[in-house]
């Protein structure tokens, strides 16, 4: 007996609704179904989902965002129409269980011991053989009780008068297989059921039923009306809550596509601590937090400590370490002028703040973005702060950290600060410096890094300035001072002159002192050329791209090569002079001609040349901070989850039943013969036929019968 | 009246015979050493892991006479590697056993030239020998259940086909050993390269290719035997061989053998479990592609209009070119010489393959063994990957929020699923059989190698492994 797949069969109504019926509850339109399903669930794996409007535009345009937003390809899985085929498929499901139920229940109990003996010699696996010296009754108990012992399940039959007399020995095995089949079934119901009760619906429920809306703006948790909040009562839901070290939280933030809704908790998660713990290669290897939660209605407490794999549970809420963010620390800044004449000063302010900034005409708004305390190498992807630390890919590389050739080395370079300078035509920049001077090779000094971007998709771009001796600042920043100062400029090309030639060649010396005051002129930008006789203008500001124009457009083609290096070796000579200058200025000593100061001064004059583009008038260097992180808690209340555990247990227990188990029936009709023995006739019939079955007639011939094979050959 | 009650079947542990219970003695002694050893440092989950291990283990070798061997060969070399090694990683150099065949990365280098070898061998066994003894075995399946190797020396068997076939099983099993030597080593390894780093080794893409070259083949062997034919560890051998390939090209260029900690969402006791259970179901699903695959050279075997055996080349070829696919980066990279040569051989070897249809099909067993063995395959991995998938909805309960979430690897895990048990629900109640079974057999080997490998690559999620 073979579960039926066609629909149902209505026995009345027009030909159009019998057909229809039919059609609706066979198998193949549930395959149908089914392959719709998988397609929407590709389709959904492919899109992102759930993101805001503006990106599906990006990406695809306004006509295909606006189309697939029609068919809710941005939420499929939560899409109306893939809700109807799923409960479509469950109704369909449970009304085939429903029909086979009760024929399989009968079945099962049937021994369908009234076959005619006819009957057993037209099945495909049968045997004949004669039982010498044993009686019928005998024979057939004996057989009996062999299957009985084997696990088959045997009923004896005495006819009598009429044509058959003798035994009928009929037996079963391997029901389980049935049973497997509505196990396996039923638990698809259940799981479907169960997953129905978790997912989506009953939220969106609330906002159709419940008077409860979507909520599209920002600002405080506190502000946001009633009627954006869910009450402690909802059954289910997921979502998220942002608690900083120190601080407690009871709403969870529900994203429902482009907006949110807050959903009350019955207690207060309160953050004692966060906790990041490193591998000695430098990859994460715990996030932990250790919370406190409050019971909002009897002021109930308990501690636990919640990591990835290890969630925390508590009036049937679960609590999941999700992610982790900044949760308002507290840095002090010290802006230092990036251009000439500027001064410093001091600013405080807490990461996701901003302050106004003003010099008189420009207003810059400043908004502190992130602190990053700890800054390893080659882990550029793993931000701060917004990490899912419930990811596997945490550094995107694949099982291992680097190449092999590469060295493994890898240090922190400790603390940055990230904040954006917006104008007040509202476009930022953003940027990002590193607190401490980094060695970047062995043979430079150690430098401040100073990141800059315009777009938040493109990498920084850092401007390298050189520590001095100190560790600071500031042998830098009075080297550009000097640069901008005149006076200065005029004394070190005046010394410069003078170590290389003799002041009695006076008519070379005035042309070298015209030549390096013009160099060292561009250089610091103080220097225009003058247009050229094609009206070709100069376009830099200064550095060594303003020389590198002077020579494009000045010098012509065969000398380029030469005058190129005379004038950088002109221009790194006086600026070694005018450092000495600015050193003297600021009560220091000057520094030998010697390797280790050539080379600062090579990266200072990198650095005074890129200055030109760095796009702000000061950068913000981190002086101290008070780091106070957040905990981002993923928070479920999922009632259906032991219907669907049910469900995954009866699945499982049904397909090995199912697969393994097969049901077979066999039966013997023991006979009289002449001689006071026996004749018997055994057939089997299995609801799979493969060589299986066929081992196993041959080896119940043989056991039962004493034969060695089945008298017969077999055949389909 | 006589009253002698003969049984049906002999009793199960009456059929044990003495090495069965010395296994079963030698595994329960170890498992039991290893609990009162580290006891301490494993969590309730993981002691009910270890102790359900050792009956799980005895079973599978009382069910499949050959493991008890390879089990405890395995196990003796790894006590040797560890006794080697004396908790200090730099012996790996100097030790002659370690440096050159036990220390894991040895090992796998050793099971790496050993399946291409076997890959080798198997096809010598289609060329010299005719139509033997062995094919009218095998289309009668006359085997014992549990695996009489006897049967295997078949009258006949002295061709220069068999020999090659015999080879070729020798050095599959001696890859597979190699295998488990180097997983086991690498599990000990790790725990040496400092005190949280121990991990099994089943956690990133290198780790676990390792496991599906050994799961596939071994299953293979499985068939190999219960169906009394050989000729099918060509085709099988192919995928196990790819997999080897891909496996090499990462350790060589990306130097994926380095054993890395694992991070917070993988120190999961389920990962013991999950990924395993996972590797079951995609070893059997491969295994039953390739059959497929021999089935339908088998059907095409006198056919001789080359447009109707076009489909055929393209998909052989097709097959081939999948992990080419998967590369997002220009194929003229570093290492991108490595994958043209990969793509010319590929090409090759499915004209080749058809050019010999005839001689193929000749030494493969009938339709009816190719049917059953594709079938066997797909059920135990089925059943094996719902095990996978229902343990992974059990984790995300665990770690990510919920047991379900759509993430991209379920969903395809989902997919994967439905693909099979429409597959399944095809043959068992519509009798479904034949070449379109077995077209259908080898698309889902597509869709199972995307969520298996493409999910990871291409689509950003929890699962996601990043780019290659």
């Amino acid at each position: 007996m073979t579960a039926s797949t066609h629909g149902l069969r209505l026995r009345s109504g027009s030909h159009a609704l019998r057909a229809g019926v039919e059609l609706l509850s066979s198998m193949r339109f549930a395959i149908a179904l089914l392959t719709v399903i998988c397609i929407a669930s590709v389709i959904g794996t492919v899109l992102k989902q759930n993101e805001p409007l503006s990106n599906y535009i990006n990406q695809f345009g306004p006509f295909w965002a606006q189309v697939f937003l029609a068919a809710s390809l941005d939420a499929v899985y939560s899409a109306w129409w893939f809700l109807l085929i799923l409960a479509f498929l469950v109704v369909s499901t449970s009304l085939c269980i429903a029909r086979n139920t009760p024929r399989i229940l009968a079945d099962l109990r049937s021994f369908k011991e009234n076959i005619r003996v006819q009957g057993l010699r037209a099945f495909g696996l049968r045997a004949e053989a004669p039982l010498d010296g044993e009686a019928p009754e005998a024979a057939a108990r004996r057989i009996g009780q062999q299957l009985a012992g084997g696990g088959w399940k045997v009923k004896l039959q005495h006819r009598e008068g009429g044509p058959d007399n003798g035994w009928m020995v009929a037996a079963r095995a391997g029901g389980a297989n049935k049973w497997g089949y509505i196990a396996a079934h039923g638990a698809i119901v259940l799981i479907c059921l169960g997953g129905l009760l978790d997912g989506d619906l009953i939220v969106r429920a609330q906002t159709w039923f419940n008077g409860k809306s979507v909520y599209h703006g920002g600002g405080l948790i506190t502000d946001v009306p009633a009627q954006h909040r869910l009450a402690v009562s909802n059954p289910t839901f997921r979502g998220n809550v942002l608690v900083p070290e120190g601080g407690q939280s009871s709403v969870a933030i529900l994203n429902q596509g482009s907006g949110v809704l807050l959903q009350e908790l019955p207690f207060a998660i309160e953050l004692k601590k966060f906790i990041v713990d490193y591998y000695s290669t430098g990859m994460p290897k715990l996030f932990a937090s250790e919370v406190v939660l409050h019971d909002l209605a009897t002021g109930e407490s308990k501690e636990a400590r919640i990591e990835v794999n290890h969630p925390a549970s508590w009036k049937g809420v679960q609590i999941y370490q999700s992610s982790f963010d900044d949760g308002g620390s507290r840095v002090k800044l010290q802006a230092m002028p990036m251009t000439a004449g500027g001064r410093r000063f001091e600013l405080e302010g807490n990461i996701g703040g901003s302050t106004a900034l003003s010099d008189g005409q420009d207003k810059l708004t400043l908004e502190y973005t992130a602190l990053r305390v700890i800054n390893v190498e080659n882990f550029a992807g793993m931000q701060g702060s917004g990490a899912d630390v419930r990811r596997v890919d945490l550094q995107s590389h694949l099982g291992s950290a680097a190449t092999a050739g590469k060295s493994r080395e890898l240090r922190n370079i400790g603390p940055s600060i990230g904040y954006k300078l917006r104008d007040a035509s509202g476009q930022a920049r953003e940027f990002q410096n590193y607190m401490v001077p980094v060695a970047m090779d062995e043979d430079g000094p150690p430098v401040f890094l100073l990141g800059v971007r315009e777009q938040p998709d493109q990498p920084f771009r850092y401007l390298r300035v050189p520590a001095d001796e100190q560790g600071a600042m500031d042998g830098y920043l009075h080297l550009r001072d000097a640069l901008a100062d005149e006076g200065l400029r005029r004394q070190a090309v005046d010394r410069y002159v003078a170590r290389v030639l003799d002041p009695a060649r006076t008519e070379q010396v005035e042309q070298l002192r015209v030549s390096a005051t013009r160099a060292l002129g561009l250089f610091a930008g103080v220097e225009r050329m003058k247009p050229v006789a094609d009206g070709a203008l100069q376009r830099s500001a200064g550095g060594w791209q303003a020389i590198a124009e002077f020579i494009d457009l000045q010098v012509p083609e065969a000398e380029r090569e030469r005058a190129g290096q005379v004038l950088v070796r002109v221009v790194n000579e006086v600026l070694f002079e005018l450092l000495n200058l600015s050193r003297e200025r600021a009560g220091q000593a000057p520094l030998p001609m010697d390797g280790k100061s050539q080379a600062w001064l090579t990266q200072a004059v990198l650095s005074l040349s890129d200055a030109h583009f760095y796009p702000a008038p000061m950068a913000l260097m981190l002086t101290d901070f008070t780091q106070v992180q957040a905990s981002v808690f993923q928070v479920a209340r999922a009632p259906g989850r032991n219907v669907v555990y049910l469900g995954c247990a009866l699945l499982i227990v049904g397909i090995f039943a199912m697969l393994y188990v097969r049901e077979r029936r066999l039966w013997v009709w023991v006979a009289p013969a002449a001689g006071g023995g026996s004749s018997v006739v055994m057939a089997l019939s299995s609801n799979r036929r493969n060589q299986d079955t066929d081992r196993e007639f041959a080896h119940l011939c043989s056991r039962l019968l004493g034969r060695a094979e089945p008298t017969k050959d077999n055949e389909p | 009246m006589n009253t002698t009650t003969l049984t049906l079947h002999e009793s199960w542990y009456a059929r044990r015979s003495l090495f069965d219970w010395v296994f079963a003695a030698i595994v329960a002694a170890a498992g039991l050493f290893a609990f009162a050893r580290y006891q301490p440092s494993m969590d309730v989950y993981e002691k009910v892991i270890l102790l359900a291990a050792i009956p799980a283990l005895v079973w599978l070798g009382w069910f499949w006479r050959p493991l008890r061997v390879l089990a405890l060969v395995v196990g003796a070399a790894a006590l040797l590697a560890i006794a080697s090694y004396q908790g200090d990683l730099a012996r790996a150099e100097q030790v002659f056993w370690l440096k050159y065949f036990l220390s894991s990365q040895s090992a796998i280098l050793w099971m790496s030239v050993l399946f291409f070898m076997s890959t080798v061998f198997y096809w010598l066994g289609f060329f010299g020998g005719e139509k033997t003894a062995l094919t009218l075995a095998a289309a009668r399946g006359s085997l014992a259940h549990e695996g009489a190797p006897a049967a295997l020396g078949r009258p006949g068997g002295g061709t220069f086909a068999d020999a090659m076939e015999r080879i070729g099983s020798r050095i599959a099993w001696a890859a597979v050993t190699m295998a488990l030597i180097g997983t086991m080593v690498r599990w000990y390894e790790s725990h040496q390269i400092g005190p949280d780093i121990g991990h099994i080794p089943v956690s990133n893409l290198y780790e676990v290719f390792v496991l599906f070259c050994w799961l596939t083949t071994a299953f293979y062997l499985y068939f190999e035997e219960r169906y009394a034919t050989r000729a099918l560890g060509a085709f099988v051998m192919l995928v196990v061989s790819a997999a080897v390939g891909f496996l090499l090209w990462y350790t060589l260029v990306r130097g994926a053998h380095e054993i890395q900690p694992l991070v917070p969402a993988l120190q999961s006791w389920w990962m013991k479990l999950h990924v395993p259970a996972n590797f079951i179901g995609y070893g059997t699903f491969a295994l039953a592609a390739m059959v497929a695959f021999a089935y339908l050279i088998k059907q095409q075997a006198d056919e001789t209009r080359w447009w109707r055996l076009a489909p055929i080349w393209l998909l052989g070829a097709a097959l081939c070119f999948v992990p080419i696919a998967f590369r997002q980066r220009g194929v003229a990279e570093a290492g991108g010489s490595y994958w043209v040569g990969y793509a010319t051989i590929s090409a090759l070897i499915a004209a080749g393959i058809l050019l010999g249809r005839r001689r193929i099909a000749a030494r493969l067993p009938s339709f009816e063994v190719l049917d059953d063995v594709m079938y066997k395959s797909i059920a135990v991995g089925f059943a094996f990957f719902t095990i996978a998938t229902v343990l992974g909805a059990l984790w995300a309960a665990d770690a990510w929020g919920g047991y379900w979430s759509w993430d991209p690897k379920e969903t395809w895990a989902l997919i994967v699923w439905l693909n099979y048990a429409a597959w399944l629900h095809m043959r068992l109640v519509k009798g479904l059989r034949g070449s379109l079974a077995s077209w259908w057999a080898l698309v889902g080997l597509a869709v199972t190698t995307f969520a298996f490998l493409g999910v990871n690559m291409f689509l950003s999620g929890l699962h996601s492994y990043g780019t290659l």
